[in-house]
């Protein structure tokens, strides 16, 4: 990482792809309070607006035979629904309103930050570790809301060998506790990573000789990246719903 | 991924430079603005687009069942009606059966009371004829009886034998018989 900022610092202003995901305030010049509006504000604003046009315009009509927009907002709650009740099963539809909300927010985000000069707010380990952290702390104080100390059974695998439990269990609580950190530097990074190279192919595009190659690069690239804010999306709320698993039968 | 974010943890004074997304000062900010954010999509979910969209899909549901049941319902009436109009055609069949059979049977009857009446009639002709017949050959023999008397007499008269009438006709009434 270090050897890969010297790098950009040797290239210069000109080449500097991580530019795009600092905030800055959006009136004026001046420190970040905790309140002020900021670019990352603005956009997350644009993210309610457009889940706002999307499910609840797109479904004014309550049309029995759908318009385009309202099959698409039928099509992610299905999609949500089904993944919920699969994996979490039926006691785990009960908490469908917040993994749909968490998959709502990061595809929209997602998206929305694939927009050229946006801003794309799950980029932020910040906010990717609110969400991830949201998740783990909800489902563990619902694992032992639910199951009392029953919950740490989780920790206990009674299927395999006593000598092997105490061992195993150690494996399982490291597993456990890395969970928030997993699920939320994997969606951070794999957007982040994909900004940052489409961009360094976008500044190679200065050059007449390999803008070729670099717009070529930026359309791979840019393709992969929509295939990324979906498969990441996905991913995180699929997670999601195996702790939410975890939480609703501890049991091995 | 440890190692990834200790050393992230490292660089994080140097942050603005290098990865802006590790600016410890901006968390605050972005936190804040992350939880508004949250909440507010969740009260739009949870108020107004999830209750919507089930109760659309709901809806959507209960027509697809609704007309499903009202297609098996009109294909039940189909099959009854189908059915009934086979039970007509059978009971119209049968009744005309039933007629042909009453028919044939009154014809018969009524025939056979003709027969009767003629076999009757033919009975009672045939006596009277047989009468008539026995009347005439009565009446035949008579006559022959007076002509045989009559001849005999005269035969006995051309032999010039003066012949009792009573004899004669005695003998020939002895003859007749015989």
């Amino acid at each position: 990482m270090a050897a890969e900022a010297d790098m950009m610092e040797a290239s210069g202003p000109a080449i500097d792809p991580m530019h795009q995901f600092t905030l800055k305030p959006l009136f004026g010049e001046g420190p970040i309070h905790w309140y002020t509006p900021t670019n990352a504000t603005l956009w997350m604003g644009i993210t309610v607006l457009a889940i706002i046009a999307l499910l609840v315009f797109g479904t004014r009509r309550r049309a029995i035979v759908p318009s385009h927009t309202q099959s698409v907002a039928e099509l992610a709650y299905g999609f949500v629904y089904q993944m919920v009740r699969d994996v979490a099963g039926k006691e785990g539809v009960k908490y469908f309103p917040y993994i749909m909300t968490l998959f709502i927010f990061i595809i929209f985000t997602n998206f929305l930050g694939l927009i050229p000069m946006s801003f794309s707010v799950t980029s932020q380990i910040a906010v990717t570790a609110v969400l991830a952290v949201l998740v783990f702390v909800s489902v563990t104080l619902l694992g032992f809301y639910l199951h009392g100390v029953k919950f740490l059974g989780l920790f206990w695998v009674s299927q395999a060998p006593l000598a092997l439990r105490p061992v195993l269990a150690i494996i399982e609580i490291i597993s456990y506790f890395v969970r928030p950190v997993s699920h939320s530097i994997r969606l951070a990074g794999n957007v982040m990573a994909g900004h940052a190279v489409i961009e360094v192919f976008a500044s190679f595009a200065a050059s007449a000789l390999i803008a070729p190659i670099a717009m070529v690069g930026i359309v791979a690239m840019f393709g992969m990246d929509v295939l990324v804010a979906f498969i990441q999306a996905y991913v995180f709320t699929i997670l999601t719903c195996v702790y939410l698993k975890d939480a609703l039968h501890p049991s091995h | 991924m440890t190692t990834a974010t200790t050393e992230a943890a490292g660089h994080a004074a140097e942050s603005a430079a290098g990865m802006p997304q590790l600016d410890i000062s901006t968390f605050p900010n972005q936190i804040f603005w992350l939880a508004v954010t949250l909440v507010l999509i969740h009260l739009i979910l949870s108020r107004i687009a999830l209750p919507r969209i089930e109760a659309v899909l709901a809806e959507r549901q209960g027509t697809i069942t609704g007309d499903l049941a009202a297609a098996e319902e009109l294909k039940q009436k189909a099959v009854e009606a189908e059915e009934a109009y086979n039970k007509a055609l059978a009971d119209a069949r049968a009744e005309a059966n039933r007629i042909v059979a009453e028919t044939r049977a009154d014809i018969q009857a009524e025939l056979d009371e003709a027969i009767a009446r003629a076999d009757a009639e033919i009975a009672a002709r045939s006596a009277e004829s047989e009468r008539a017949i026995a009347e005439i050959r009565a009446s035949a023999q008579e006559a022959v009886k007076e002509v045989a008397v009559d001849t005999a007499k005269e035969i006995v008269a051309a032999f010039g034998v003066k012949a009792d009438a009573r004899a004669i006709a005695a003998a020939v009434t002895q003859r007749m018989k015989g």
